[in-house]
């Protein structure tokens, strides 16, 4: 909301600057967006008048302005300015002058611009004429009538005078932040009875009294006012005025509207914007001549009916809108915009002002169903008090009347079927103190609820309180309690402590994910953060089969775009999209990993929504990492979480992944599930990602390793408990053998055969060489295990190590087909 | 006797003095004082002297051989030394080369910036409690007062699954969930993502990161709001940060405020961080209204209580200068080893 402080003035003295106006507005609940002081960055500038025009010798679209700006001589300028005409008053930017800018059809200037004397096309030039929007003004605001061209000045104006000064350009604009419970602050007379309350100062109402209401016969004389659906208008009030001469608005007016954003167009329009701006109330005004049988009539549309706006657009009407009809045909769109075909003209004679009030609820779905949002549909959304149509209507007329613009007809036509009004309740004085923690007085509460035009009656606690009905946002006693509050000043609450205690709890998956965080960071992986959303072709990107569950999206009804419309149902995609990113900005080595949601449609969930589980992914890619590095790093991590006997299992069909560098991880099912034949539990998947995978994300030839982990699972099967075990006693036998064996055979499965058979005082068995070469042969390869013998109660003796020994040797030979080997 | 115990002594002297090795030194005592050493033999030759030479000689021999003693003792000594520091000048090393590490990672700033505001809050009694990211439209609009007319509601500001589900546009909904499952003292915080209906730029994001907070009980005021976010302010931001209410709108808070910190760049004096203006503001907040608090079925005359909430994103490009949010999720290496 735009409030030029000279405007604001009509109606308050606040009797303070502007710092201390505005840091005691923010204060008392009105938060400003900024603050701007016009007419700053304006210096040398004076009103000009063109005595003479010449062309331009080497130019057709230039002329020589002789100007007389004050001084002895004329001035000579050129300009380019196709509305420059012989007596015409304009701003002339001097030498040495400057102007906050832009120059006409040139980019915006920070600190404006210098204007000097110089030549165009070899003619001395001493200064510039100047337009609106090289004064400052943004193009939205600029005059109809001056808006291609330079700004020309009507009345009278002495050559050589201060511009600025001239035209009352200096002046303070604030733009207040209007929260959505307080429409009626979207009004200049809405921050006036603000202003009035922070300040304590009075402030004086527009000024309604029509002092001559002389137009041709009454209102209702000229129009007769019907309400067919009183639910979603609850008031419209009709007067009419005669004689009505379509001209420029005086400069005032003007200026009001251009400071407050508005672009000045003609008296007739520019009163009603203007009355819109002073009470919040959209105001209409119909060619008497184009409402047949000078009958409104405020109705449903019939579907389907086609109106052009006065955009001169067609729109298709729907039954549940509300328009405004003559005796024949709609004319207007209630409370979003009128229609072409009763719109003012130039030769309109008399017109009749609408100062309606229509359902926020059903302009609403009015305007989102026309797509059509205006100034009138935005305040009516909000909602207005009904009570304010009259007086607007008068403020209107009495506008119309002081700049000469036509000639008012007594009378009203009202038609207001339930008057609204303000809603009376108790609130409490201790109520009130008790939940903002201080201790105010009755009266000092009434004064400050009545100091916001809140009548307050009743005694002792109870304060029996009556609000002006502009404030609708004021329902329950809270509210009173806000209003005390800001009176009273956030800043001077107390500042205390809650007594409350509660236990501090955190959930168990919390934990786990920050103990993963840091792990994974202490193995030194850097954590990314990506989009919940996601494309639905990520999928396809990573070769997921058709019919997969990770094709099973939440789908979102309005996303930004394909790109982001299914919620994800893996991490993958995205973490290759982070590599594929690094990769392309040349950073030769990446280790990283995300712990975020996936989400899975589902009905089964009570409230109807997805299932949502945390997954871990991790990727990685650069000099020295490769399989092994990756799972040493998923095993690290697993141990931290107290999952010691991961399972991987060579897996070749997962599209993601290289078929023969990929393994899904697991672990031994829980007693129950192995009791119902399940042996293992699943963890997640991992290996090398597939060449076509990875060129798809730019990593053509580069081999990149993933992982991908559900968290659900990792929750199920963590255990973080410590237990302590007693240091040994006795000391160990380490046996090493070497076996050769079939290519083919996972070392997996022989270090099972090797703990199946090593009995209680197998300790430890380490794979520490794997050897392929020509000794061994093509097709084999020599694998090398450390065995360690240990009893925790007694020391072995050698006999009882190789009984054990060579019963492992012996399993070896026989299940496994493997060859001792020397060592 | 006499002659062949001084010509020793000097013998020993000189030879002790070219020893540059303990085994030199250890080699020059075998030959002088071992088994078949020069002085252990003169003493063997001692029986044929008479008992008064013998004692003469005897003396005579035991300070010779005292003197070689400590004539090796310190040679010892002397050579060890220098051997040391042979090997010291051998083993030197340039220390200004680099050290060798595996290097550590680090967590995603929004997670760092997460976990502080969390900390703050969990040190102050607060249970940290978590809900889903797509949610019912009635937790997350009907239950928190926002009316069926809400702006916020719009399709063009939030995402919907379906006409009652949609990704949540604030982490409050977990409120409500708490509310409805636990009874006061409640004392929680809710960080997690939200959505909106946002084109990304510089200074928005369709996805960011909250965390709201929420008080419930007995005789909860306005001022233990305004304390406790003093308090948390100083926490995050340091010890001389001050704090400023001004009163805002929430359609879940009643009186409603936003809360404005001392810009930390410049301590208040204006800059460019904060505009000129020395304040940025930070979070909102407010006193629960009591059509939230009885949705959870309390009592609102027994039962008040505050709630606040702050956006991670803009505390973390405050606190660290970031100047374009899309950063955050563009997850280049060279931007997420900056906050380790």
């Amino acid at each position: 909301m735009l409030v030029p402080i000279e405007w604001l003035n009509d109606y308050i003295d606040t009797g303070v600057g502007l710092e201390e106006f505005c840091d005691r507005m923010i204060m008392s609940g009105s938060n400003l967006e900024t603050c701007q002081v016009f007419g700053e960055g304006i210096d040398k500038v004076v009103v000009g008048r063109i005595e003479k025009i010449e062309p331009h010798p080497d130019a057709d679209k230039l002329v020589i302005c002789r100007m007389d700006v004050g001084q002895d001589d004329l001035l000579q300028i050129v300009t380019g300015a196709p509305n420059v005409f012989e007596g015409a008053l304009v701003p002339v930017a001097l030498h040495k002058s400057h102007i906050p800018g832009p120059l006409h059809g040139q980019p915006k200037q920070e600190g404006g611009v210098k204007i000097t004397k110089g030549k165009l096309r070899g003619v001395e030039s001493y200064g510039m004429l100047c337009s609106c929007g090289e004064l400052g003004f943004e193009d939205k605001v600029v005059p109809v009538a001056h808006r291609d061209g330079i700004w020309i000045l009507e009345g009278d104006y002495v050559p050589g005078t201060e511009f600025t000064e001239a035209l009352g350009l200096k002046q303070a604009v604030v733009d207040f932040e209007i929260t959505p419970n307080r429409p009626d602050c979207l009004a200049m007379v809405g921050m006036a009875r603000e202003a009035s309350a922070t300040f304590g100062r009075p402030f004086t109402k527009p000024d309604i009294d029509i002092q001559q209401e002389n137009g041709t016969g009454s209102a209702s004389d000229h129009v007769a006012v019907e309400i067919n659906n009183p639910e979603s208008c609850k008031r419209y009030v009709a007067r009419v005025v005669t004689d009505i001469k379509v001209e420029q608005s005086p400069w005032w007016l003007q200026k009001r509207l251009m400071y407050a954003g508005m672009r000045p167009i003609n008296n007739i329009v520019d009163i009603t914007n203007f009355v819109m701006l002073e009470y919040g109330q959209p105001i209409h005004a119909f060619d008497i001549r184009q409402v047949k049988g000078g009958k409104i009539i405020v109705e449903n549309a019939k579907s389907g009916e086609v109106f052009t706006t006065l955009d001169e657009t067609e729109r298709t009407l729907g039954g549940d809108m509300l328009m405004i009809k003559d005796a024949e045909r709609p004319i207007a769109v209630a409370g979003v915009m009128g229609g072409l075909n009763s719109e003012i003209e130039a030769d309109t004679q008399t017109i009749i002002v609408e100062s309606a009030n229509f359902a926020a609820g059903s302009v609403r779905r009015t305007a989102k169903a026309l797509g059509l949002r205006t100034e009138a549909s935005s305040r009516f959304e909000k909602g207005i008090d009904p009570n304010l149509c009259a007086d607007a209507a008068d403020r209107v007329c009495r506008l119309i009347e002081l700049v000469g613009g036509g000639k008012v007809c007594p009378g009203r036509v009202d038609v207001y079927p339930s008057p609204e009004k303000a809603k009376t309740m108790d609130v409490r004085v201790d109520r009130i103190n008790a939940v903002l923690g201080i201790d105010l007085s009755r009266e000092e509460m009434v004064s400050m609820l009545e100091g916001l035009e809140i009548q307050v009656a009743g005694e002792g606690n109870i304060m029996t309180v009556t609000p002006p009905t502009v404030r609708q946002d004021l329902l329950i006693e809270e509210d009173y309690v806000e209003e005390i509050a800001r009176m009273y000043g956030y800043d001077r609450l107390p500042v205390t402590m809650p007594r409350s205690n509660s236990e501090v709890k955190t959930t168990r998956e919390w934990e786990l994910r920050d103990l993963t965080r840091q792990t994974l960071c202490a193995l030194g992986l850097n954590e990314i953060q990506t989009y919940s959303f996601v494309s639905p072709s990520s999928v396809d990107q990573v070769n997921i089969a058709e019919d997969s569950w990770e094709r099973a999206f939440v789908r979102i009804i309005n996303p930004l775009g394909e790109e982001n419309s299914v919620m994800r149902t893996i991490l993958t995609p995205n973490m290759l999209e982070t590599l594929g990113r690094n990769y392309a900005r040349n950073i030769d080595k990446v280790k990283a990993f995300e712990i975020g949601n996936t989400f899975m449609a589902s009905d089964l969930n009570a409230d109807h929504l997805p299932d949502e589980e945390y997954s871990l992914c991790i990727g990685m890619y650069g000099k020295g990492e490769d399989f092994f590095t990756l799972k040493g790093v998923v095993v690290e991590m697993l141990k931290i979480l107290g999952i010691r006997e991961p399972i991987f299992t060579a897996e070749q069909e997962y599209g993601p992944y290289h078929p023969g560098r990929c393994a899904r991880i697991s672990v031994p099912a829980s007693a129950e599930m192995k009791a119902a034949g399940v042996e293992t539990e699943e963890l997640g998947i991992m290996g090398e990602i597939h060449p076509d995978v990875a060129e798809r994300y730019g990593m053509e030839g580069l081999r990149v390793y993933c992982c991908e982990i559900m968290f659900g699972a990792i929750l199920r099967k963590a255990d973080t408990e410590v237990v302590y075990r007693p240091l040994p006693k006795y000391p160990s036998t380490t046996r090493d053998i070497a076996l050769q064996v079939d290519e083919d055979l996972e070392v997996g499965k022989i270090e099972k055969v090797i703990r199946d058979h090593g009995g209680d005082i197998l300790e430890d068995v380490r794979l520490f060489d794997v050897y392929r070469g020509k000794q061994v042969g093509e097709g084999r390869k020599s694998v090398a295990f450390s065995l360690v013998y240990r009893d925790r109660d007694k020391t072995l003796t050698d006999e009882e190590v190789t009984a054990v020994h060579t019963d492992v040797l012996k399993a070896l030979e026989d299940n496994l087909n493997a060859v001792l080997r020397e060592m | 006797m006499k002659e062949q115990l001084n010509s020793i002594l000097e013998d020993a002297k000189k030879q002790l003095e070219s020893a540059q090795t303990q085994s030199e030194t250890d080699e020059i005592r075998v030959r002088f004082l071992g088994k078949k050493g020069r002085l252990t033999e003169i003493l063997r030759g001692m029986g044929k002297l008479s008992p008064e030479e013998r004692k003469a000689t005897g003396q005579m021999a035991n300070s010779v051989r005292d003197e070689i003693e400590t004539m090796l003792a310190e040679r010892f000594e002397a050579v060890k030394a220098a051997a040391k520091e042979a090997q010291f000048r051998k083993e030197r090393i340039d220390v200004t080369e680099p050290g060798k590490v595996e290097e550590l990672g680090v967590a995603h700033p929004l997670t760092i910036t997460m976990e502080e505001i969390s900390r703050v809050f969990r040190n102050m009694g607060y249970s940290i409690v978590e809900g889903p990211e797509v949610e019912t439209v009635f937790n997350n609009f009907d239950a928190l007062n926002a009316g069926p007319d809400h702006p916020a509601r719009d399709m063009t500001d939030t995402f919907y699954i379906t006409e009652d589900v949609l990704l949540r546009t604030q982490t409050s909904p977990v409120q409500v969930r708490t509310l409805l499952k636990e009874k006061p003292p409640i004392k929680v915080i809710s960080p997690g993502r939200v959505f909106r209906c946002d084109t990304p730029d510089a200074t928005h994001s369709p996805m960011f990161h909250q965390v709201e907070g929420l008080l419930v009980d007995e005789g909860v005021t306005m001022a233990d709001l305004k304390g406790t976010l003093d308090s948390f302010a100083k926490q995050l931001f340091g010890t001389s940060t001050k704090t400023k209410f001004r009163p805002h709108h929430f359609p879940f808070t009643e009186p409603s405020a936003e809360m404005d910190v001392s810009c930390f760049k410049c301590g208040g004096k204006g800059c460019r961080v904060c505009k000129g203006s020395g304040w940025i503001e930070i979070l909102g907040c407010g006193m629960v209204h009591p059509s939230v608090l009885k949705v959870g079925g309390l009592d609102t005359e027994k039962y008040t209580g505050f709630a606040f909430g702050l956006g991670v994103e803009r505390v973390a490009m405050l606190k660290y200068g970031v100047d374009d949010i899309r950063l955050f999720y563009e997850n280049d290496m060279r931007f997420i080893e900056q906050f380790k």
